[in-house]
C-alpha cells in the first residue's frame, strides 16, 4: 500500500488522526474477536466459575451435534436459493431495461427502492401477506387447494423467508447488473448482429462473456448478505421455526449465545462463521485485483 | 428484423411492469393495511383499497401506542433511528476521512499495520462477535445508552479506502504548494482535500445514513429500555403482539410504513448520489 509521493514532514499528527478509528477498532473489533477465539478453546461453565481448556473439543463437538448440521443445511439451502432468485430476476430485469435504453428510467427509479427496506421489515411484509388467516397470498394459495400454514410447515416458513430476502436484494443487483450491460459497446452488439446473430446467440456469445466479472461479484456478495445480512428477516418472523427448519448458522449463534448456556460451543461457532467470512472477503478481493489488471 | 425487435421491445416492457408490480405490491398491502381497523381483519373486509382510518392510525402509532398489548408510541422510536443513522453516518465518515488522511499524506512507522488493523474490521461482521462484543459493552456500561448504539459501529474499512483511493487522485501539486505556502496538514486537510471530497463524502452519506437506519440486531442486544428502542427493531416487538393476541394489524402496518419511509425519501431524493455511493463503496 503506497502513500503519496509527496508527505508533509514527520510529526505526531498521523497517530493522532489515526487514533479513533484504532482505537474503536480494537475495543469493538479485534479484543472481541480474540475474546472469541479464545473461548472457542475453553469449556466454562455457565457462571463464569471455572474454565479448563478442552483444545478443538467444542468443535468435535458442534460437528456431531444434529442441529448444528442441520443449521448448515438450512443455511446452504436458504443462501442458494436467495443467491440464484435475486440475481437470475435482477438480471432479467436488467436485460428489459438494457433493451429499452432511455426510456427505462422510470424503471429504474420504481425498482431500486427496496434496497432502503430493512431486512426485518421486509421480513415483516411477506409474513403479513403468508399469514394464514388474513394474508393476501396465503389466502389466493388457498383458492387453488394448498393449504398455507407457516407456523406448523417448515418448507413453506423456509420458502416465505427465502422470498421475503430475495425481493429486498433484487434491487441491488439489478443496479449492477444493468451498469454492467450499459458498459458493453454498442459496437460489438452491432457486429454480432450483422454476423447473423439472434438475441439468444448474441447473450450467449457477447453478453454473457462480459457480464462475467459483475456476476461473480455479485455472487459473492450475495451469499454474504444471505449469510449475515438476513438474521433481521428470520428473527422477526419465523424465530427460526417451526422446529428449526428457518435457524440458520447465524441465527443460530445468536440464539445459543444468549439463550443457551453453553458459552464455549456458541464461540466455537462464531469462528466456523469468522471462517466463512475471511474466506467469502479473501475471493472477492483475488477477484478485485484481477479485474484491476485488465 | 424490425417485427421481432418491436415484440421483444414490448416483452421488455412486460417484464418490467411484472417486476414492479412484485417490488411494490408488499407495501401497497402494507399500506392498505394500515388504514383499515383492527375488527375489519377478522371479517374479511380488508382488501385492496384503502380504508379510512389512515390519520386516526398513523396518530395511534406514532403518539400513543396500545398500552393493552403493551407497545410503546413509534414516534421516540424513530428519533431514535434518526440519532442512531446521523451518527452512524457522520462519525464513520469523520473517521475515516481523517485515518485515510494520515495513511496517505504522512510517512511513519507502523503505518503498514495501522491499515492492516483497520482492513481487518472487515472480515469481522458483528454477527460473528456478538457475544464477547456485547460484553465489552456491558462493560463499559455503554448498554441502553447512544454511546453504546452506535459506537462499535463506526470504524470502516469501506469508507477509508473509499477516502484513500479518491486521495490517491488528487495531483500532488497542491500538496507541494501548501508546504511552500507554509500550510500545516490540517490546514491542507481543511481547505484542500474536504472541499475536493465533497460529492464523495455525499455518496457516502446516503448509503451510511441507510446502513444506520436499518441496524437490527445490535439495537437489539444494547437496548433493553424502551426509551432507547429504534424503530427497525421495536417493530419486532408488534409484530409479536400481532400473533399473540389482539388483530392490532393495522398498527404493525402503520409502523411498517413509517420505518421504511426515511430511508426511501433518501433513496428517492439522492437517486444520483445513492448509485454512485453504491457502486463506489462495494468494490
Amino acid at each position: 500500500m503506497q502513500a503519496k509521493r509527496v508527505t508533509f514532514p514527520r510529526s505526531l499528527t498521523p497517530y493522532l488522526l489515526l487514533a479513533p478509528q484504532l482505537a474503536i477498532t480494537l475495543v469493538f473489533f479485534i479484543w472481541p474477536a480474540g475474546q472469541a477465539v479464545v473461548s472457542s478453546l475453553f469449556a466454562e461453565d455457565a457462571f463464569g466459575l471455572s474454565r479448563a481448556f478442552v483444545g478443538l473439543a467444542n468443535f468435535a463437538a458442534l460437528l456431531r451435534d444434529p442441529t448444528y448440521l442441520n443449521a448448515f443445511q438450512v443455511t446452504a439451502v436458504f443462501s442458494a436459493s436467495v443467491t440464484v432468485l435475486a440475481m437470475v430476476l435482477a438480471l432479467g430485469l436488467a436485460l428489459a431495461a438494457d433493451r429499452i435504453g432511455k426510456r427505462a428510467g422510470p424503471y429504474r427509479v420504481l425498482l431500486v427502492w427496496p434496497y432502503a427496506v430493512a431486512p426485518a421489515v421486509a421480513g415483516i411484509l411477506w409474513w403479513f401477506m403468508f399469514n394464514p388467516t388474513i394474508g393476501i397470498l396465503a389466502r389466493a394459495l388457498d383458492a387453488i387447494g394448498i393449504s398455507w400454514n407457516h407456523f406448523l410447515n417448515g418448507e413453506q416458513a423456509l420458502t416465505m423467508v427465502i422470498l421475503a430476502a430475495a425481493w429486498k436484494q433484487v434491487s441491488y443487483n439489478f443496479l449492477f447488473f444493468l451498469a454492467g450491460l450499459q458498459a458493453i459497446p454498442a459496437s460489438l452488439m452491432e457486429a454480432a448482429a450483422l454476423d447473423g446473430a439472434g438475441p439468444v446467440r448474441r447473450f450467449r456469445f457477447v453478453v454473457w462473456p462480459l457480464l462475467a466479472p459483475t456476476s461473480f461479484f455479485l455472487l459473492v456478495v450475495n451469499l454474504t448478505y444471505a449469510f449475515f445480512d438476513t438474521f433481521g428477516i428470520i428473527h422477526a418472523t419465523t424465530g427460526g421455526g417451526p422446529g428449526q427448519a428457518t435457524t440458520i448458522l447465524v441465527y443460530k449463534v445468536f440464539r445459543d449465545g444468549f439463550g443457551g448456556l453453553d458459552l464455549g460451543g456458541s464461540a466455537a461457532q462464531s469462528v466456523v462463521l469468522l471462517a466463512i467470512v475471511i474466506a467469502l472477503t479473501a475471493v472477492q478481493f483475488r477477484h478485485i485485483e484481477r479485474r484491476v489488471q485488465y | 428484423m424490425a417485427g421481432s425487435g418491436r415484440l421483444l421491445s414490448l416483452l421488455a416492457h412486460l417484464a418490467l411492469i411484472l417486476g414492479v408490480v412484485v417490488m411494490v405490491l408488499p407495501v401497497y398491502l402494507a399500506f392498505i393495511a394500515s388504514t383499515h381497523s383492527g375488527g375489519d381483519f377478522l371479517s374479511g373486509r380488508v382488501g385492496l383499497l384503502p380504508g379510512s382510518l389512515f390519520l386516526e392510525n398513523y396518530r395511534t402509532a406514532l403518539f400513543t401506542g396500545s398500552s393493552t398489548q403493551g407497545f410503546p408510541p413509534v414516534g421516540p422510536m424513530l428519533l431514535n433511528s434518526f440519532i442512531m443513522a446521523m451518527a452512524i453516518a457522520l462519525g464513520k465518515i469523520a473517521i475515516s476521512l481523517l485515518s485515510a488522511f494520515a495513511v496517505c499524506y504522512f510517512r511513519f512507522p507502523l503505518r503498514q499495520t495501522a491499515f492492516w488493523l483497520i482492513f481487518i474490521t472487515l472480515m469481522l461482521p458483528v454477527e460473528v462477535r456478538i457475544l464477547p462484543t456485547f460484553q465489552v459493552v456491558a462493560d463499559l456500561s455503554l448498554l441502553n445508552s447512544y454511546g453504546g448504539l452506535t459506537l462499535p459501529l463506526i470504524a470502516s474499512a469501506t469508507a477509508t479506502f473509499l477516502f484513500r483511493q479518491v486521495f490517491m487522485t488528487i495531483p500532488d501539486e497542491l500538496t507541494e504548494a501548501a508546504l511552500i505556502d507554509g500550510a500545516g496538514p490540517l490546514r491542507f486537510f481543511w481547505h484542500v482535500l474536504l472541499p475536493l471530497s465533497r460529492t464523495n463524502i455525499a455518496a457516502l452519506f446516503v448509503i451510511l445514513f441507510i446502513y444506520g437506519w436499518n441496524q437490527y440486531l445490535w439495537p437489539l442486544l444494547v437496548t433493553t429500555d424502551t426509551r432507547y428502542y429504534t424503530i427497525v427493531m421495536g417493530i419486532q416487538r408488534l409484530a409479536a403482539a400481532a400473533v399473540e393476541a389482539d388483530p392490532v394489524w393495522h398498527l404493525v402496518m402503520a409502523t411498517a410504513i413509517l420505518a421504511m419511509l426515511p430511508p426511501i425519501l433518501v433513496i428517492a431524493l439522492m437517486q444520483n448520489l445513492f448509485v454512485r455511493g453504491l457502486t463506489e463503496t462495494e468494490k
